[in-house]
C-alpha cells in the first residue's frame, strides 16, 4: 500500500490532466479529425492572435495576478514580522480564522455588494454626508485595469497564505528565533525577517506558487469583480471553450496553452524576484542593520490587514443582509423590512444543494488525505524525501487551467462510461483536491523533528505503531488543516462539477454561479453564505479537534 | 526473537563495532572497531561534524541513505545490522529529551514498556516504579511541557529503560542541561547502565563527559 | 429566460456531425407520438433530466411546479438541471456525440431558441423532426397570429422543437425618476445625452445586448429586407454604418462612460432598481409587473416600447437525438403548452410569459384561467404592445458582435 501510493496519488492527480491535456493540444495544433480539423496548422494560433483585446487580456491576467499576489504576500509576512506573538496577533488569527474558509467568488460577491457606487458604503453615507439620493456614476466595479478585481483577490489570498504562515510557523521556532534576534538588539520586524522568514518562506513557497498561478487565471472573481472591455483571458476563454460553435473550440485550445504560459511566466517572473530578495536579503543581514522602518512597516501591515479584515467582515454583513432584506432601495442604509422569507422560500434547494456538495467534498477530501499521509510515512520510512522529483508534478494540477482539460476529460469520462456519475465528479476534483492537500500536509511533515520517530523505534515500536502512535498525532493538527483545506477546495469547484456531472450535481458553487448569471443579490447572498458556511465548518472542526483532543498538552497548542 | 536465543559460551557479550566503516560519496567518514563489555562505556570524542552522531545512526539503524557503511554491530554476538530499526532494541539518548508532546509522562513511559508485560495493573505499577526510581514518583498524568529541564530528562532515562534495550546509545545527551543537572544526570544515567549491565556507547564533544563515564576513549579527527 | 446565443460554424458543425453520423450506430427507438396514450404509458416512472437556464428563482419555481405536477398525473420525475448558459448543454450533447454516445445522454429536453437550436438542427443531433407539431395540445398554439412558434431566428423549426413562451422587447423606466420615457430611438439617444450615465445595455455578446443591437440595426439599416438573408459580407460596413454612427454618439454619454457594462438583463434591471440608470429592457412583456411582484423592482416602475415596433421571438424546448428519456420529455413538453401550464406562467405573480396559446379559441373554462389574469400595474395590453419586428437572419448576430467587440470591449 504504502509502495503504491506515490503512484496512486499521481495517477489519479496528474491522469486527468494529461488526458485532458491531450485534448487541448490536438485542437490547438487544429488536429481534431471528429471535430472537422484533420491537418496539423497554426490557424488556431493564428485566430487566437486576430482576437481584438487579446495583448491587453494577457497584460490584465498577468499582472493583476502578480499584483494580488505580492500583495498579499507582503501584508501576510510584515503583518507577522511586526505582530507575531502579541495580543493584536492573537486577535487578528481569531479574527481571520473564520474568514479563511470563504470562498473566493462569495467573497468577491460580498465586496461588490459593498464598494460598488451604489453598495453599501455609498448607502451609509448618503444622502446626509454627501447629499447623494441616487448612486454616482463612478466606475469601481470592473475598471479597465482590473483593481477592484486585484483587491478581490488579495483580500481572499491574504486570509490562505496567512493560515499557510500559522501551519508552518510552529515548525520553525518562530519566538525563540524572534527572542534571540531581540536579545541581540534586533527591532521586531527586522528581526523576523532576518531570522524566522528564511525558515518560513520555504515551507510557504509552494501554496504561494499556488495562489500566483490561481489568481493569474481565476475566472470567478474576474467575472464578479473584473473588467469586461476587454476580459482577462481566463474569462475569455470560458467563453470560447462554451461556444456551441466548434471552431472556437480549436482557438479556445490556443488560447489555454497561452493561458498556461502566462501562469508559468508569472511564476518564472517571481522566482526572479525571489533571487533578487535573497541577494538583497543576505547583503541587509550580513550589514547587521538593526531595524527595518520598525513603526512604519508595523502601522502600515496593520492597517492592510485592518481594511482587509473590515472589508471582509462588512461583505460578510452586507451578504447577510441582502440574504434578508426585502425591497431595499438606494441610498436606504437598510433594508425596508428582514425576513427569512427568502431562505425559507429555498430551503429545498439550499438543503439539497449542501447534500450534493458534502456527498463529493467529504470522501474526495478523505481519500486525499489517506493518500497524501501514505505517501508521506512512506518517504519517511524509506528515509528519503521524493522531493525533487515529485515537486514539479505537483504543481501541474494547480498550474494549467482548468478549462484547458476539462472538455477532454468529459468525452474520457464518456468513453469509459463514467459520465455523470458520483465517482466521475469525485474523480475530477481529486485532481485539485489532491495537489492541495498534498501542499498543506507535506511541508509541516517533512519539517518534523525525525528524531521523534527515531525514539519511537528505538523503543522497540514497529513502523505501524510509530507512525499512529507518534508520527499522526504530531501531525495532527497539519493533518486536520489539510482536510478543511480539501473540502474548501472541492466546495468551492465550478466547472469540474457542471462539466463532469452533467450538470446532474447541483453543488452550492454551481447554483451561486448559475444565480449568478440572474443578478438576484437575495438569492446570490444565500449562497455565497452557503458557500462560505460549508468550508468554515470544517476548518472550525480543523481548529478545535487538536485543541481538544490535545488539550492538555502544552506543546501542542497553537503558537501565538 | 533475538532475546530468546541462549549465548553461545565463547560469544563475548556487549556491544561489538567489528570493523565498522562509514563513507559519504566516497570519502571516509569514520571508522570503529570496539568491543563494548556490559556496564561499560565507550565515549567517542570530537568536534561537531565529524560524524559521531553518523555512527549511531548506523548502530540504531537510522542511517541515512547518502552514507555507505561496512562491518556490523553485534550485541551479545548477534549481528543486528540486519535487523530492523526497530527489532535492534537500542536505545537511545539525545540531547533533547524528545518526549512525546502529545501523551503524558505516564504515556510516554507505557509507549516504550514493552507489550510482554500485560495487564494494566502490572504496568502501572511497572511505571510507577520507574517514575519513582528517579524521584519522580506520581507524575505520570502530567503533561511533558510542564516539566523542568532536568525532570524530563529523568522521564527520558526511564523510557529508554523501560523498553528493556540491549544498550544504549548516547547523543550528546547531557549538552543542554545546566551544570549543577548535569553531573547529576549523568551520574544517574551511567549508575543505571551500570546496574542493569547494559553496554554504553557516548558520543560527546565535552572531555568532563568522557572523564566521567570513566571507560575507554576514541578521539576522532575531522576528516 | 433568453439564452445567449454565439455564432456558430455551419461548415465545421456539419463536418463533424457527418464525421460522427459515419460511425453511428442505430438511433434509440422514439416514441410515435401519433400513439399518445402509449407515450403517456412508457413515460410513468420515468426520469427527465430538463436543462434549462436556472438564473431566475421564479421561473425555477415555476419548472417545480411543472414537475410536481407530472409526478401526480403522470409518475414523471422532472429533474431542473439549472445551466448558466444554453451553449453549456450544446457543447454536452457535441460531446456526447463525439463519445459515439446514442443512447442514454444527459439531456432529456432543453430549454433553448435561436444559434443554440439551429446548431443542433444542422448537426442532427435532435430528436427526429415533426414531433412538436403532433402534440395533443399543439391545435391550441396561435400559429397563425405569432409565426414565431414555428420559425426560430429566421429558421423553420420542422416540429423539432416546441414552443413554450413568447418574448418581445420592452422597455422599463421607473416613473419617480423619469416621467415621460423616450419612445423612439432618436429621442432615446437624445435623452442620454442630456443625462449622461443613466443608461446602459448589457455587453454583447450577451442575448439582451445583442438584442438592442439588432433593434437599432433593424430601426436604422437602408434596406430592411437584408435582415431576412444571411449577412452579406461585402456590403456589412455599409449597412451597419448607421448603427455604429448611433453607438458611436451614444456611447460617451452611457453608464460608466461605456467603460464597463452590466453583463445580463437582470444585472441591468438591479441597475435600475438602485436608481444607477433611469431606462432598462427586457424580453419579458410581464418582466416588470413581475419584478415589482417579487420586490426586485419598486412598485413605480413602468413598460413602454419604441414607436414601429420592437424585436420579437419565442422560446423553446427540443429533446436530443440520444435523451435518455424521451417518452417523459413528451409528455412534458405537452404539458408546457397546455392550457394550465400556460396561464400560470403568464401570470406576473409566478412568471409573466406571454403565452404560444390562441386563447380565444380554448374551452371557456381555459379562457378563463387566462381572463382571471391580472397582468399586474406594470404590463402593457396587448394591444399596446405594438408591432412586431422579426428576428434578422443568426449570422447578422454572429457578426454584429464581433463587429461591437473589436471595436468597444478590446482598447
Amino acid at each position: 500500500m504504502l509502495r503504491a501510493a506515490p503512484f496512486l496519488t499521481l495517477a489519479l492527480m496528474l491522469g486527468p490532466v494529461i488526458a485532458g491535456l491531450a485534448g487541448t493540444l490536438l485542437p490547438a495544433a487544429g488536429y481534431v479529425p471528429a471535430l472537422g480539423g484533420t491537418s496539423v496548422s497554426l490557424e488556431p494560433v493564428r485566430a487566437l492572435l486576430a482576437q481584438p483585446g487579446l495583448a491587453t487580456s494577457v497584460l490584465l491576467s498577468l499582472f493583476t495576478g502578480l499584483a494580488a499576489t505580492l500583495g498579499a504576500f507582503v501584508i501576510v509576512m510584515l503583518f507577522t514580522a511586526a505582530f507575531e506573538g502579541t495580543r493584536m496577533f492573537r486577535g487578528v488569527k481569531t479574527l481571520l480564522s473564520p474568514l479563511l474558509s470563504v470562498p473566493h467568488a462569495a467573497a468577491a460577491f460580498g465586496l461588490a455588494f459593498l464598494i460598488a457606487p451604489s453598495g453599501w458604503a455609498m448607502r451609509l453615507v448618503s444622502p446626509w454626508a454627501n447629499g447623494m439620493t441616487r448612486p454616482p456614476d463612478v466606475l469601481i466595479i470592473g475598471d479597465p485595469h482590473g483593481l477592484a478585481m486585484t483587491f478581490g483577490l488579495m483580500a481572499k489570498e491574504i486570509p490562505f497564505l496567512f493560515l499557510m504562515v500559522l501551519a508552518a510557523l510552529p515548525q520553525t521556532k518562530s519566538l525563540a528565533a524572534r527572542r534571540v534576534a531581540t536579545g541581540l538588539g534586533y527591532a521586531p520586524v527586522a528581526g523576523w525577517l532576518k531570522v524566522v522568514l528564511p525558515r518560513v518562506y520555504p515551507q510557504i513557497r509552494l501554496p504561494v506558487f499556488a495562489v500566483l498561478a490561481y489568481a493569474t487565471s481565476v475566472v470567478d472573481v474576474a467575472l464578479i469583480l473584473g473588467p469586461t472591455t476587454p476580459a482577462p483571458l481566463a474569462v475569455r476563454l470560458v467563453a470560447w471553450m462554451n461556444d456551441p460553435d466548434l471552431s472556437f473550440r480549436f482557438m479556445a485550445s490556443a488560447g489555454a496553452l497561452l493561458q498556461l504560459a502566462i501562469s508559468l511566466g508569472a511564476i518564472g517572473l517571481w522566482i526572479v524576484g525571489e533571487r533578487l530578495a535573497i541577494h538583497v536579503g543576505r547583503r541587509w543581514t550580513d550589514g547587521g542593520g538593526r531595524r527595518f522602518a520598525d513603526r512604519w512597516v508595523a502601522l502600515a501591515a496593520g492597517a492592510g490587514m485592518a481594511a482587509l479584515i473590515g472589508a471582509l467582515l462588512l461583505g460578510l454583513c452586507v451578504l447577510c443582509l441582502w440574504s434578508l432584506a426585502g425591497p431595499w432601495r438606494f441610498p436606504d442604509a437598510l433594508p425596508a423590512h428582514l425576513s427569512f422569507d427568502n431562505w425559507l422560500r429555498h430551503l429545498g434547494a439550499i438543503s439539497e444543494a449542501v447534500g450534493v456538495t458534502l456527498s463529493i467534498a467529504l470522501p474526495v477530501t478523505a481519500l486525499a488525505v489517506v493518500l497524501a499521509l501514505a505517501c508521506l510515512e512512506g518517504e519517511t520510512r524509506k528515509g528519503r524525501a521524493l522531493r525533487h522529483r515529485t515537486l514539479p508534478l505537483l504543481y501541474v494540477p494547480l498550474i494549467v487551467p482548468q478549462i484547458a482539460f476539462l472538455f477532454g476529460l468529459q468525452i474520457l469520462f464518456l468513453l469509459c462510461g463514467l459520465h455523470d456519475t458520483l465517482l466521475a465528479v469525485a474523480l475530477s476534483h481529486l485532481v485539485f483536491v489532491l495537489p492541495y492537500v498534498f501542499l498543506a500536509l507535506s511541508d509541516p511533515w517533512r519539517a518534523a523533528d525525525p528524531r521523534y520517530g527515531h525514539v519511537a523505534t528505538a523503543l522497540g515500536a514497529p513502523p505501524d505503531r510509530v507512525f499512529w502512535r507518534v508520527r499522526l498525532p504530531l501531525a495532527l493538527r497539519a493533518t486536520a488543516t489539510a482536510a478543511a483545506l480539501g473540502i474548501a477546495v472541492s466546495v468551492a469547484q465550478y466547472l469540474p462539477t457542471l462539466l463532469i456531472g452533467g450538470g446532474r450535481f447541483a453543488s452550492v458553487t454551481t447554483e451561486a454561479v448559475a444565480l449568478a448569471a440572474g443578478g438576484n443579490r437575495r438569492l446570490i447572498a444565500i449562497y455565497a453564505l452557503l458557500q462560505m458556511a460549508l468550508p468554515f465548518l470544517a476548518f472550525a472542526l480543523a481548529a478545535l479537534v487538536p485543541g481538544v483532543a490535545f488539550r492538555a498538552r502544552r506543546d501542542l497548542q497553537p503558537s501565538t | 526473537m533475538t532475546e530468546a536465543l541462549p549465548l553461545p559460551a565463547d560469544t563475548p557479550a556487549g556491544l561489538r563495532f567489528q570493523d565498522v566503516r562509514i563513507a559519504r560519496a566516497g570519502q571516509p567518514l569514520i571508522a570503529l572497531d570496539a568491543h563494548i563489555a556490559p556496564g561499560d562505556v565507550l565515549t567517542v570524542m570530537g568536534p561537531s561534524g565529524v560524524g559521531k552522531s553518523t555512527l549511531l545512526a548506523y548502530a540504531a539503524g537510522f542511517l541515512d541513505s547518502v552514507f555507505q557503511a561496512s562491518g556490523a554491530v553485534l550485541v551479545d554476538g548477534t549481528d543486528v545490522t540486519r535487523l530492523a530499526a526497530h527489532e535492534r532494541h537500542m536505545g537511545l539518548l539525545f540531547q533533547d529529551p524528545l518526549l512525546f508532546p502529545h501523551l503524558s509522562v505516564g504515556g510516554n513511559l507505557a509507549f516504550a514498556l514493552p507489550p510482554r508485560l500485560r495487564g494494566r495493573a502490572a504496568r502501572k505499577a511497572a511505571i510507577a516504579a520507574a517514575l519513582a526510581e528517579v524521584g519522580l514518583a506520581g507524575l505520570e498524568k502530567r503533561d511533558p511541557a510542564t516539566l523542568s529541564g532536568g525532570q524530563k530528562a529523568r522521564v527520558a532515562l526511564m523510557r529508554v529503560l523501560v523498553s528493556a534495550p540491549r544498550a544504549l546509545l548516547l547523543d550528546e545527551p547531557f549538552s543542554k542541561l545546566d551544570t549543577a543537572l548535569r553531573g547529576q544526570i549523568r551520574d544517574l544515567v551511567f549508575e543505571m547502565a551500570r546496574a542493569r549491565g547494559l553496554p554504553v556507547l557516548l558520543v560527546t564533544h565535552d572531555a568532563a563527559d568522557a572523564q566521567a563515564a570513566a571507560g575507554a576513549i576514541v578521539e576522532i579527527a575531522p576528516a | 429566460m433568453h439564452l445567449r446565443l454565439p455564432p456558430f460554424s455551419k461548415t465545421l458543425l456539419s463536418a463533424a456531425a457527418l464525421a460522427l453520423m459515419a460511425m453511428a450506430p442505430a438511433r434509440a427507438e422514439t416514441p410515435d407520438v401519433q400513439k399518445w396514450g402509449l407515450v403517456v404509458k412508457e413515460a410513468r416512472g420515468q426520469t427527465v433530466y430538463f436543462h434549462a437556464w436556472g438564473g431566475e428563482p421564479r421561473i425555477n419555481a415555476f419548472i417545480d411546479w411543472a414537475g410536481e405536477t407530472l409526478k401526480q398525473r403522470h409518475d414523471i420525475t422532472v429533474e431542473h438541471v439549472k445551466v448558466g448558459d444554453a451553449a453549456n448543454v450544446v457543447s454536452r450533447i457535441v460531446a456526447e456525440k463525439a463519445a459515439g454516445k446514442e443512447t442514454d445522454g444527459a439531456v432529456d429536453l432543453v430549454w433553448i431558441n435561436g444559434e443554440n437550436f439551429i446548431s443542433l438542427k444542422k448537426a442532427g443531433l435532435l430528436m427526429a423532426p415533426g414531433w412538436a407539431t403532433k402534440l395533443p395540445n399543439w391545435p391550441l398554439v396561435d400559429v397563425a397570429n405569432k409565426p414565431a412558434v414555428v420559425t426560430d431566428f429566421t429558421e423553420p423549426t420542422e416540429g423539432l422543437e416546441s414552443p413554450w413562451g413568447m418574448a418581445k422587447l420592452v422597455f422599463m423606466h421607473d416613473t419617480a425618476t423619469l416621467a415621460e420615457p423616450p419612445t423612439t430611438l432618436a429621442a432615446l439617444a437624445a435623452h442620454v445625452a442630456e443625462n449622461p450615465g443613466r443608461f446602459t445595455y448589457p455587453q454583447p455578446p450577451n442575448f439582451h445586448g445583442s438584442t438592442f443591437l439588432k433593434q437599432v440595426l433593424a430601426t436604422t439599416i437602408a434596406e430592411p429586407g437584408k435582415l431576412t438573408r444571411p449577412v452579406d459580407p461585402q456590403t456589412f460596413e455599409a449597412d451597419t454604418a448607421p448603427l455604429f454612427a448611433y453607438l458611436d454618439a451614444l456611447h460617451p454619454n452611457l453608464w460608466r462612460q461605456g467603460r464597463a457594462f452590466p453583463q445580463n438583463q437582470p444585472a441591468m434591471r438591479q441597475l435600475l432598481a438602485d436608481g444607477e440608470v433611469d431606462i432598462a429592457f427586457t424580453f419579458n412583456p410581464s418582466g416588470a409587473s413581475a419584478a415589482i411582484a417579487s420586490g426586485e423592482l419598486p412598485d413605480t416602475v413602468r413598460t413602454f416600447v419604441l414607436e414601429g415596433g420592437t424585436i420579437g421571438n419565442a422560446h423553446f424546448v427540443a429533446i436530443p437525438f440520444n435523451a435518455s428519456a424521451k417518452a417523459g420529455a413528451l409528455v412534458l413538453a405537452n404539458f408546457l403548452i397546455s392550457p394550465q401550464a400556460q396561464a400560470r406562467k403568464q401570470d406576473p405573480q409566478i412568471w409573466g410569459d406571454p403565452t404560444v396559446l390562441a386563447v380565444a379559441r380554448l374551452e371557456s373554462d381555459d379562457r378563463a384561467r387566462f381572463e382571471a389574469l391580472d397582468l399586474g400595474i406594470a404590463t402593457l395590453s396587448p394591444e399596446d404592445l405594438g408591432p412586431v419586428i422579426d428576428e434578422p437572419h443568426a449570422s447578422w448576430m454572429t457578426e454584429l458582435e464581433r463587429a461591437w467587440t473589436k471595436r468597444y470591449a478590446a482598447q
